[in-house]
């Protein structure tokens, strides 16, 4: 169990401020939806709450340790990302790269025991990727890519999971089970979680508390409800939409709305405007 | 769901048995090479002169001594010191592929060579006075300028506290053409010292001793043991930088520690026998064909690998047009490209 805060943080690309004045908290056993218009650095967001970049002002605290003061190996035993769309080396096995997840836990002297094998082996059990184990990682597909890294990330044991865009790559069928597998384990294990979605269907519909992100600030956070409405995704995304209730358990679903009587150029120079 | 991984995943097994049976491979190779050469020696005498020295054996002499002279005095220290150089270049060139995840990457990447050759280049031009102290200036100056050039290289292409492959590549080929240029204009002004100049510049072990093996030796011993100590380390920085970060590897530092060690084998392979190419691109790509990418085998493969080439490609430099010599990088391209053309197009699959 562990909680992740970060404390009026800004984050820079050189020298140009991204983002400022995030101030927000990840409590375990709640999954936290990231969400927000293309580009608006929700990636970012998971590459300094992992110290992949340090933040140009502000602090990240991991359980009220500052995370630039931990050690990478710490680090990587309390918290794993699941990057988005990574670079991969093609010629590893699936198993391999699985496997990798068992670095922070080993010793430069160390070898993987059985133990570490037998980890990674379960982790692959729980995403479904053990009969892609004897692949090569150049001959998979992008979902099956994804659910490897999710496995990585089990394999990590960690207490706190970040995951960039998990479903980006899948259908239907595949994004319902990544991201139940991830409620399941954000519930049973308390473990920490954060995604960055742009689905807002199923950010509604998984997440217990969304961080809506626009122009560089955090623009609503709160309940799906609160923060999923007409005028949010026409004010941040800049598009006409109809907000509904799911008819099976009531939460926010957006359905667009194609605008006929506004032209083309009209409806650019708007979306030029809202970014 | 299955609890336990199937046994067969790693291929654990058949790679630990290919380093076996490498390294008596080597040992083979390294009686064969101290057996064949311009004077006929029996494949008999060769073992014997060689067992006679191992301590717990007693044998009586059935040998001249100057076939035990020539064994011992002149083949062997240049057959070992052909296998340390292998091993060195082979380990830096498998490093820096490995580290900058560029096929192309050598062990010269990053401006060893061309530092070692201004180095040696001044050693030779040196007053005669300058020679006569200790073990040599050349193997020294040669030393020197590869360990400052990549000092240079390494600094310039530093940003903040982050090293980017790409600055660094960019640095080493600019240091060095800028080298090159130093040493071509030494090189036409030397007068008559060129032929050794060049001699040195083609890489050669005609003059190898057995004080240049012990020179030698440690450097080697140390380099290729801190590298074998990052091999997982150094596989999980074939994923992208931020990945290997999050799986908790200082990146900064497997650099920094990677190349120091790579650049050290390197200067020390190349100080005594000059600048050998093609080995230590080669070798580490035709290992990856055979046996795969994983660098925990990569490496030791690497090591064997690169000793028994660079041997036998010795062997046949200094036999086939005997009493001449050829320069041993004419070999090493001769051989080394033919056959990992044809590995390239036996086996069409993954390597990198």
């Amino acid at each position: 169990m562990i909680k992740i805060e970060a404390q009026d943080v800004c984050l820079s690309y050189n020298r140009k401020i991204v983002l400022s004045g995030l101030t927000f908290q990840l409590r375990p056993g709640e999954m936290v939806g990231l969400i927000g218009p293309n580009g608006c650095g929700k990636s970012t967001v998971i590459r300094a709450l992992s110290h992949t970049i340090v933040p140009y002002s502000g602090k990240i605290f991991l359980d009220r340790q500052d995370i630039t003061r931990l050690p990478r190996p710490d680090l990587a035993r309390l918290l794993a990302v699941v990057p988005q769309m990574p670079l991969l080396p093609s010629a590893f096995t699936a198993f391999e790269i699985v496997l990798m997840g068992r670095n922070p836990h080993l010793g430069l002297f160390q070898y993987e025991k059985q133990k570490d094998l037998t980890i990674a082996w379960q982790a692959m059990g729980k995403t479904g990727t053990q009969p892609l184990a004897k692949r090569r990682v150049g001959e998979l597909s992008g979902g099956e890519i994804q659910s490897l890294l999710i496995a990585r990330a089990l394999a990590q044991e960690t207490k706190a999971i970040l995951l960039d865009e998990p479903t980006a790559n899948l259908d239907i069928g595949r994004q319902s089970e990544v991201l139940d597998l991830i409620k399941a384990l954000c519930r049973e294990d308390n473990l920490t979680v954060l995604a960055a979605l742009h689905d807002l269907n199923l950010a509604a519909q998984y997440c217990d508390r969304l961080i809506l992100i626009n122009n560089g600030q955090i623009y609503a956070e709160g309940t799906p409800g609160e923060v999923i409405t007409a005028d949010t995704v026409a004010a941040v995304y800049g598009a006409e939409s109809c907000v509904y209730k799911h008819p099976a358990n009531g939460l926010p679903c957006v359905l667009l709305s194609a605008d006929i009587s506004r032209n083309n150029s009209d409806r650019r120079k708007n979306l030029e405007d809202t970014r | 769901m299955v609890i336990e991984p199937p046994t067969y995943l790693l291929h654990w097994r058949s790679r630990v048995y290919s380093i076996i049976g490498l390294i008596v491979l080597l040992v083979i190779i390294v009686i064969l090479a101290v057996t064949i050469g311009s004077v006929h020696i029996p494949f008999s005498a060769t073992i014997g002169i060689l067992f006679s020295r191992l301590p717990w054996v007693d044998m009586s002499p059935t040998w001249t001594g100057t076939l035990e002279t020539i064994i011992f005095d002149i083949r062997l220290p240049r057959v070992i010191l052909a296998g340390l150089v292998g091993s060195a270049l082979a380990t830096a060139g498998a490093t820096y592929q490995g580290l900058f995840r560029n096929p192309l990457a050598d062990p010269y990447l990053i401006g060893v060579a061309q530092g070692a050759a201004l180095g040696a280049v001044i050693g030779f031009m040196l007053p005669p006075a300058w020679h006569s102290i200790g073990f040599g200036i050349i193997p020294l100056l040669a030393f020197c300028g590869a360990v400052v050039s990549t000092a240079v290289v390494y600094n310039l292409a530093r940003v903040g506290k982050t090293l980017p492959a790409t600055t660094l590549i960019l640095a080493g080929v600019a240091i060095s053409a800028l080298l090159a240029s130093i040493v071509s204009y030494l090189v036409i002004s030397s007068g008559e010292k060129i032929h050794g100049i060049m001699f040195w510049l083609m890489g050669s072990l005609s003059l190898s001793q057995w004080s240049d093996v012990i020179v030698t030796l440690p450097y080697v011993i140390l380099g290729v043991t801190i590298i074998l100590l990052y091999a997982r380390p150094l596989n999980l920085a074939q994923l992208d930088e931020d990945q290997a970060q999050q799986l908790g590897i200082n990146v900064e530092r497997l650099k920094l520690v990677l190349m120091a060690a790579a650049t050290l084998i390197t200067a020390a392979a190349v100080s005594f026998v000059g600048i050998i190419g093609f080995v230590g691109i080669i070798v580490p790509h035709a290992v990856r064909l055979i046996w795969g990418v994983d660098h925990r085998f990569l490496l030791p493969l690497s090591v064997l690998t690169g000793a028994v080439f660079l041997i036998l490609a010795d062997m046949i430099a200094r036999t086939v047009m005997a009493p001449t010599e050829i320069p041993i990088g004419v070999i090493t391209a001769i051989c080394g490209a033919p056959f990992f053309l044809y590995l390239l197009r036996r086996r069409r699959k993954l390597i990198f």
